[in-house]
């Protein structure tokens, strides 16, 4: 089974750890993914919140480059990226003026058909069942929190994935691999993202509260879907204990590195070892 | 159809068949609050929309309409519960059924007006009355009904 | 056919831009039409004795009033030509006003379009056919629906007047929501004192027929003669032996099931009375939890049953109650967040279902109560410990159109009051926060009773919504924005209460449709005039009252529930009912017998019929309608594929001749 790919800067900048973890973890359950020729950035915050027609128009030339290619189904797993594919997407299709707008600029026909899914969908997809059939290693010392963090949920009227402020499916995923997913309160705040070029502060107290949740509750790793949360709360953990004088020392994974794991990939193939927080 | 006729040489003749609940007291509030419109217009009173079949829509281009519309309450508010409803499914089948045979869909219209809405029964007559006199009168209606039965 | 054409000037009204002198003379030489005038008030006594003369004189047999909306006058002009003799369904309106002369100002176009307007008219007139009025039987007896407190006083006062009443209730006892609610605004008067009273009253109500356990089944029928049909469901107990003297739930060995009476706040046996004060005061086993149904094993309290009222074989009964009138009280449940679905899915951040100590507004009026779970003692649930702390939050699934309902819940910023000041005045050294949108407190001794509850009782009232909602180690922490102060802030509570939006009773749906009426986007009884006919639904002899209609609190709903009372003894002051005669009828000599009509009908009208010889042998079937039931949509007369139905006053000849007048 083949699949689109869109990386995004991130993965293939700072986290690409993750992208090692998705690829051998979807490699694992038979899932081939077809990068996105010559792809572009897909604007993030900075297009959105200065130039709406650029932040339309970065996911629409990349939305364009897939249906030239007939990819109609694209992973992106970066939360930031699938956000704002889906969203010009979605602008796209409700909207003859936009589409004709954006072919010109992209200088592409687009229609913003093609369906972009976060990696949580992706596993949805490719079903329960054949994942756990692939699981040779029961995940059963596992106590995880799941952390979606902001923009995998949000905004939800577009996005149509989950209870926004309760989400669940990570945590079946989770179990379907044997491992415990344990409640707790902040599956949904933000970890402080991009703040963490310009307030580190900021996103150093707002880590140091998931950490201190996460072991209140009992969990012994968080496992995130996101490269934003991973480098805040992975990288950042060291700053954090320094600043509040505490020890989290609380493994970080993703998503798919766990689901990796579970099928018996190794943590050094997926990219694990290099996590700042070592388990 | 002759083409050459200038716009107001020409007064289509414009026949509504509307709902006694709706339609019609929008038209009538229209009145009381002085909202004009071109006088083309000729109205008829049924209870429903429910109550309106094909024949009596054909039955008035026959006797020489230019246009038709048809006109009750909004989806949900019908004062029969659900007679616009009936409308507006027979209105799906016979749309199809004049498409096949050649009618020009641009001369029948259907619209919800509630009761309060005189203001959009005024922009509707206007707007049809304009599209019909620049469409012409509907002489090819004629044709349709002389053409061959295959 | 002589017909009389009357043009009315209406003073200036039409006369300015429409020549009705000449309209007159054009239409004086109409086929069939004797005499033609004009004048200029048609409507008043002048004008309606002239018409009355030249119908006498005339000999006419027509009549075409050419005036304002029939809306306006057809009933008028139809009341002079009865007094003279004429069938008042021989009298139509052309109308010149309101579609002509106000919104034509081209006096030559209008003139014309008034020739037009009339000519319609008379084409019409000429096929018309004298009719004469229905006239149905009334059933003098109701029935109302649901027991609570609107459904309570409808049925008093109806009965009080006179009239059997049947009360048909879905749960065991009657008293509803109100049975279960502490003390009540703005007097601070307890609930069950004054409710309970009332109960008594209907359970001892010589001419109140009560079925409790209950649900309405089927509805036939119409005005002044309604079938019902009622489900009593297997109540395993038999009430007329039972005397509740409670041997039965007291030793029921299942006690850990969830009172329903108690919002799940307490528990109750599989055998149960709701709660001690129920009317009827006899048990129910919940064939869910007693083992016996279950699994065939106890039986305990059939042991225990000294009068042998335990009945294990019962089985649910249908029976039919004939009813003239029926009133609809069917109340409200709470929007359960976290639970609902679709539209309502919404506000996982508030934790509801997952913390303990969330708890709804229903909850916590059980938590206050003298008579609830912890016997008045507020008490949260994870601990039981009394909290020091409490924030209520108003508008949860109210007021908000992205994750719940768009309406305004409208008792919850008197009830919230209400819960500050209960609260405070059981736990003296207790806060009550309140995160609110707006305070809204009209109504009698309202707003002064919310100022009581900040002033006097000290609430904490912010401006502002609640973004979240997480538990640390049993203490809720509440995270908000007071946007007075500009502030965020957080609070640490011990319970939250959410007042979640009011919502129509569960099944509230299937039970319009078997009313056959309507209702809104949200479930809610749509009344058939938002002003003028606020109980009336759109099915005659069908009313509503209470919270099923729309969010409302007590007084409100009591007085709506004595509204609705007051419109049956209106209906039932008759012997017989009048309606209007413009009804469907099918010619069975040429129906198909295809049916469609008995499909379509949105009233359920038409019935299949057989016409038999002598013998009793079929000849054909066909379709009938009931005339009773006809409401006169016509949607039969475009469904029939034989033309076999037409629609009186509307009929095809009646229809067909006016669009011919138009060449």
């Amino acid at each position: 089974m083949q699949i689109g790919y869109y990386p995004g800067c991130a993965l293939h900048g700072s986290s690409n750890d993750y992208e090692r973890s998705v690829r051998v973890c979807l490699g694992r359950l038979g899932m081939e993914l077809r990068e996105l020729d010559d792809w572009v950035c897909c604007g993030a915050t900075a297009a959105h919140s200065l130039n709406a027609k650029l932040a339309t128009a970065l996911p629409a030339r990349n939305l364009a480059i897939a249906e030239r290619d007939g990819i109609d189904q694209m992973l992106a797993p970066c939360p930031m990226c699938s956000m704002e594919l889906i969203k010009a997407g979605q602008a796209l299709a409700a909207s003859d003026a936009l589409r004709r707008e954006m072919s010109e600029i992209v200088e592409q026909k687009v229609s913003g058909a093609t369906g972009v899914l976060n990696l949580i969908q992706v596993f949805q997809q490719i079903g329960l069942e054949r994942i756990q059939k692939a699981v040779v290693q029961p995940l059963s010392q596992t106590k995880a929190a799941c952390y979606y963090g902001c923009l995998l949920v949000r905004p939800p009227e577009q996005l149509r994935f989950d209870d926004c402020e309760n989400p669940t499916s990570m945590e079946t995923i989770i179990k379907a691999l044997g491992a415990e997913a344990i409640d707790w309160n902040y599956k949904t705040e933000c970890c402080g993202a991009g703040m963490t070029m310009c307030n580190e502060d900021t996103v150093l107290d707002l880590a140091h509260k998931i950490l201190t949740d996460v072991a209140a509750h009992g969990a012994n790793c968080v496992v995130v879907a996101c490269p934003m949360c991973h480098v805040n709360l992975d990288m950042k953990q060291a700053d954090v204990e320094r600043r509040y004088g505490v020890t989290h020392r609380m493994p970080i994974y993703y998503l798919s590195d766990l689901v990796g794991m579970a099928m018996g990939a190794s943590g050094a193939e997926m990219g694990v070892d290099r996590h700042y927080v070592v388990a | 159809m002759s083409e050459t006729q200038t716009k107001h040489d020409f007064e289509p003749k414009i026949v509504a068949y509307v709902c006694n609940w709706c339609t019609y007291l929008g038209a009538d509030l229209a009145g009381t609050n002085r909202l004009e419109y071109p006088p083309n217009i000729r109205i008829l009173r049924l209870p429903c929309t429910g109550r309106i079949d094909f024949n009596l829509i054909v039955k008035a281009y026959e006797m020489g309409a230019d246009a038709v519309l048809v006109s009750g309450c909004h989806p949900g508010d019908c004062h029969y519960t659900s007679g616009n409803y009936h409308a507006r499914r027979r209105w799906m089948l016979f749309r199809v059924l004049l498409e096949g045979i050649g009618f020009d869909m641009r001369r029948v219209h259907f619209t919800w007006i509630s009761a309060a809405e005189a203001k959009k029964f005024q922009e509707v007559v206007i707007d049809i009355t304009e599209q019909t006199r620049a469409l012409g009168p509907y002489g090819d209606f004629r044709k349709l009904l002389e053409a061959p039965v295959c | 056919m002589r017909i009389g054409v009357f043009t009315c000037w209406c003073g200036e009204n039409i006369a300015r831009h429409v020549d009705c002198q000449k309209v007159a003379e054009a239409i004086r030489n109409l086929l069939g039409v004797h005499c033609s005038v004009d004048y200029k008030y048609m409507c008043s006594d002048p004008g309606q004795s002239m018409i009355r003369e030249q119908i006498r004189n005339g000999k006419l047999t027509g009549l075409v009033v050419a005036a304002c909306s029939p809306h306006m006058h057809l009933k008028t002009f139809r009341k002079a030509a009865e007094a003279e003799g004429l069938n008042p369904y021989m009298v139509e309106m052309a109308n010149v006003r309101e579609h002509c002369a106000w919104v034509h100002h081209d006096r030559e176009a209008a003139t014309a379009k008034a020739i037009d307007i009339i000519r319609m008219a008379v084409a019409k007139v000429q096929q018309n056919r004298p009719l004469a009025a229905i006239r149905v039987p009334v059933t003098k007896r109701a029935m109302v629906i649901g027991g609570g407190v609107a459904g309570i006083q409808a049925a008093l006062d109806i009965a009080d007047a006179g009239f059997e009443v049947v009360l048909v209730e879905r749960d065991p006892s009657i008293g509803g929501k109100m049975a279960g609610l502490s003390e009540t605004f703005p007097t601070l008067d307890c609930s069950q004192c004054i409710l309970t009273p009332r109960m008594v009253d209907v359970g001892q109500h010589p001419r109140i027929k009560l079925h409790t356990y209950s649900e309405v089944e089927a509805v036939n029928g119409y005005v002044g003669n309604f079938k019902v049909t009622v489900r009593k469901k297997a109540r395993y107990v038999d009430i007329t032996k039972c005397n509740g003297c409670g041997d039965c739930w007291n030793k029921c060995p299942q006690k850990k099931n969830l009172s329903e009476f108690d919002f799940g706040m307490g528990k109750r046996t599989a055998i149960y009375v709701p709660f001690p004060q129920a009317v009827p005061a006899r048990p129910v086993i919940d064939r869910e939890a007693c083992t016996m149904l279950l699994k065939g094993k106890c039986g305990i309290c059939a042991k225990k049953c000294t009068r042998g009222a335990i009945n294990f074989e019962d089985q649910d009964q249908l029976i039919t109650e004939d009813v003239g009138a029926i009133v609809a009280a069917t109340g409200y449940k709470l929007c359960d967040i976290g639970k609902d679905e679709g539209r309502y899915k919404g506000y996982g951040e508030y934790g509801f279902g997952r913390y303990a100590d969330v708890i709804d507004g229903l909850q916590f009026e059980r938590i206050v109560s003298a008579s609830g779970p912890t016997g008045g003692e507020i008490k949260r649930p994870s601990d039981g410990k009394t909290p020091k702390s409490v924030v209520f939050i108003c508008c949860v699934g109210s007021r908000d159109d992205a994750k719940g309902c768009g309406y305004c819940s409208k008792i919850c910023c008197m009830y919230v009051a209400k819960h500050t000041m209960l609260y405070k005045h059981k736990v003296h050294d207790g806060q009550a926060h309140v995160f609110y949108m707006d305070i809204r407190a009209g109504g009698k001794n309202y707003e002064e009773f919310v100022r009581r509850a900040i002033e006097q009782d000290g609430a904490e009232y912010h401006r502002g919504r609640v973004s979240r909602i997480t538990e640390h180690n049993g203490q809720l922490i509440v995270r908000g924005v007071d946007t007075l102060v500009g502030e965020a802030m957080t609070i640490e509570a011990d319970l939250v209460v959410l007042a979640t939006a009011m919502r129509p009773a569960d099944g509230v749906e299937s039970l319009a449709q078997k009313l056959n009426i309507g209702y809104d986007e949200y479930g809610f009884l749509s009344e058939s005039h938002p002003k003028l006919r606020p109980v009336e639904t759109n099915t005659a002899g069908v009313l509503v009252c209470g919270a099923c209609q729309a969010p409302k609190d007590i007084p409100e709903s009591v007085a709506q529930a004595s509204a609705a009372a007051a419109k049956v003894m209106m209906l039932f002051a008759r012997d017989e009912l009048t309606r209007e005669p413009e009804v469907a009828e099918v010619n069975e000599q040429t129906c198909a017998a295809c049916f469609s009509c008995v499909r379509g009908c949105p009233y359920k009208a038409i019935d299949e019929a057989d016409i038999t010889d002598r013998q009793g042998r079929l000849i054909k079937r066909t379709a009938r309608v009931n005339p009773g039931l006809c409401m006169g949509c016509g949607t039969c007369v475009a469904i029939c594929p034989s033309k076999s139905v037409d629609l009186a006053g509307f009929t095809e000849q009646q229809v067909y001749a006016m669009v011919e007048s138009l060449v």
